[in-house]
């Protein structure tokens, strides 16, 4: 035990005395946590876009009026023509055009069928969809206001109800994505790194040659990221709920455990990694490609899984982000507990049994 | 130098796939002695000595080390031997200390033994005001000592160098041989590998190895007798030219 103790502290003084490596493995998730919840968000507020009113009466004066109120849009431009539009567009002045046709008002009021056409920029087609959907909303807070002073005979109105999240903020849905980046980045790819290292040093042939036993090694190795990775946690956590104002709806308790059993998973594979490459920079390397970029890719947090042709659907089973990513969010924001997250749970633990015992397997103690 | 043994290996051999890297190799290693294994890159003793060192597990032969059998006792093996690597052994970003409680440490010393062979060491190589001075900036001859030393800290019954010289000045060698030789006199068994033939020469035997097998193994000044030449060197060149294994 005192043996085993002795090589943790090592550990620490490894981690300690890496200045750099150490303010990138604390700063990182701040800093994640900050550019997503504030620069990177899909939320639309103040985009640009042009008026062409045909008709100008007292109706669309009123809709213009309730487009530049709210803090989606700003009206740069207000268009005489048809023919201005494109040209509008081209210079990429504007996201949207809102067109009246002639005689809006009146044919409102006379034949209840008045068209209002929006025009969009659909090079990037999520913003063309919020901003449209954001018009067509304020548009039909219009209409509801004209039928409480004029009767319509029929009307079917749809009710929305955000659940969870009635706001829509991203925060909800990144924070749980980034804790599964940082999580895997600094379990797997430092792991890997410190492994690695000594072999490349030759400082591992000496301890392979002391009565040391090989899982005390690998064991030694991983508390000092266990905890790094407990510390980004909290920080990610505290940031969430002070700053971003996501909360913690379901057990706190359950959610701390759920991050330590990912932990360990991408420790296990940050071993697994390290036994199959032979310096640092390959470790690095197949970290990131191999681990990191599908964590982003397919844990469903940049983009939706349903959406995705069924072999790689089936191939994001293999990703423990995942399963990590579907828990936190059950956890966190629906706030439910093992009940309903216990078939993932089961997923995560099965993949960290099956991980360690095939590195500590692979974990070469004998160097051949 | 007693009449004990302290390795004992008898047609041990390792192969990697069709290439035999060590072949039938048999000999024994006195206690006490400074035993020094010669051959040219490529030649496979450094095979060998991972083998001894519990590295490298032998397809065949017998070996016994330090009074236990190299299959069944390893971990006996693992107690009683020291190992100093071809790779430069200590922590670069712990202090000399601190190297030192981590190597105590992974040999199950306790904190009153590290201490006590730390102020040992310290006082022997002329450390001590470098104590908590972090080793990369300590000069390579001076690692190299305490590299050695450091190998040392569990009083082991056997010491493997793998070419424990290797990239240091004449006068950090002729030292480095110096703390050898006190190392021997204490009794523990020196087992080196050496491309310097000028250090074959301060061995008490030298084995000297080629194309996997133990080409000639006595005394230095037996075999330049047997061979009629002036030095080692010589008769490493006479040995070696017959190999056909070039570097690996």
């Amino acid at each position: 035990m005192k043996q085993f103790l002795y090589f943790i502290r090592k550990e620490f003084y490894h981690l300690l005395r890496d200045r750099r490596t150490l303010f990138i493995l604390f700063g990182m998730p701040v800093m994640q946590i900050i550019i997503f919840g504030f620069a990177l968000t899909n939320e639309v507020k103040n985009s640009r876009i042009a008026i062409l009113d045909n008709s100008k009466d007292e109706a669309t004066t009123t809709i213009i009026h309730q487009l530049e109120a709210s803090r989606y849009f700003d009206i740069v431009e207000n268009l005489n023509s048809y023919s201005e539009l494109e040209p509008t567009f081209q210079e990429g002045v504007i996201r949207m055009a809102v067109v009246f046709p002639e005689q809006f008002q009146s044919s409102l009021l006379h034949t209840n069928a008045a068209p209002i056409q929006l025009i969009a920029d659909a090079t990037d087609p999520n913003v063309a969809n919020t901003l449209t959907s954001y018009a067509s909303a304020i548009i039909m807070d219009y209409q509801n206001s004209m039928r409480e002073t004029k009767a319509f005979p029929y009307a079917i109105n749809t009710e929305l109800r955000m659940l969870y999240n009635p706001q829509l903020k991203g925060s909800y849905n990144f924070v749980p994505g980034v804790m599964a980046m940082i999580l895997m980045l600094v379990g797997a790819m430092m792991t890997s790194i410190s492994i690695v290292r000594e072999t490349e040093l030759g400082t591992m042939e000496v301890i392979l040659v002391s009565p040391i036993v090989p899982i005390r090694v690998i064991l030694a190795k991983m508390v000092p990221y266990l905890l790094l990775s407990m510390v980004n946690i909290v920080s990610i956590l505290l940031i969430s709920v002070y700053i971003l104002e996501v909360p913690i709806n379901g057990s706190l308790t359950l959610l701390l455990f759920e991050c330590l059993l990912f932990t360990l998973t991408a420790l296990a594979l940050g071993l697994l990694i390290s036994s199959i490459s032979n310096s640092q920079q390959v470790a690095m390397l197949i970290s990131l490609m191999g681990l990191f970029l599908p964590t982003v890719m397919f844990s469903g947090f940049m983009f939706p899984i349903e959406n995705m042709p069924i072999p790689l659907q089936l191939l994001s089973n293999l990703i423990p982000a995942k399963w990590f990513y579907y828990i936190v969010k059950d956890v966190m924001i629906k706030g439910t507990g093992l009940e309903t997250v216990w078939k993932e749970t089961l997923v995560l633990v099965g993949m960290l049994i099956v991980l360690l015992t095939i590195s500590i397997k692979k974990f070469k103690v004998r160097l051949e | 130098m007693s009449n004990r043994v302290a390795i004992s290996v008898s047609g041990l051999t390792k192969q990697f796939g069709d290439f035999t890297a060590v072949d039938a190799i048999t000999f024994d290693v006195k206690q006490g002695e400074i035993f020094g294994f010669l051959g040219a890159n490529g030649a496979g003793k450094t095979t060998a000595m991972r083998m001894l060192c519990g590295l490298s597990l032998p397809t065949s032969g017998k070996a016994n080390v330090a009074g236990f059998d190299l299959y069944k006792e390893s971990e006996n093996i693992k107690k009683n031997i020291g190992y100093m690597s071809q790779k430069f052994s200590l922590y670069d970003d712990l202090t000399i200390r601190e190297n030192n409680r981590f190597y105590g440490g992974i040999y199950g010393l306790t904190d009153e033994q590290i201490k006590e062979k730390t102020q040992f060491m310290l006082k022997h190589l002329h450390l001590e005001s470098q104590a908590d001075t972090l080793v990369k900036a300590l000069p390579l001859g001076w690692k190299q000592k305490l590299s050695f030393s450091v190998s040392m800290i569990h009083d082991p019954k056997i010491v493997f160098l793998d070419e424990p010289t290797g990239g240091v000045d004449p006068i950090t060698r002729r030292e480095f041989w110096t703390m050898i030789y006190e190392a021997a006199s204490r009794g523990t068994t020196v087992f080196v590998t050496t491309h310097y033939m000028d250090e074959a020469e301060y061995c008490d035997r030298v084995s000297i190895m080629v194309d996997g097998r133990i080409e000639a193994l006595d005394t230095p000044a037996a075999l330049t007798k047997k061979f009629d030449v002036k030095g080692m060197e010589e008769v490493f060149i006479q040995l070696a030219r017959k190999a056909k294994r070039s570097d690996n």
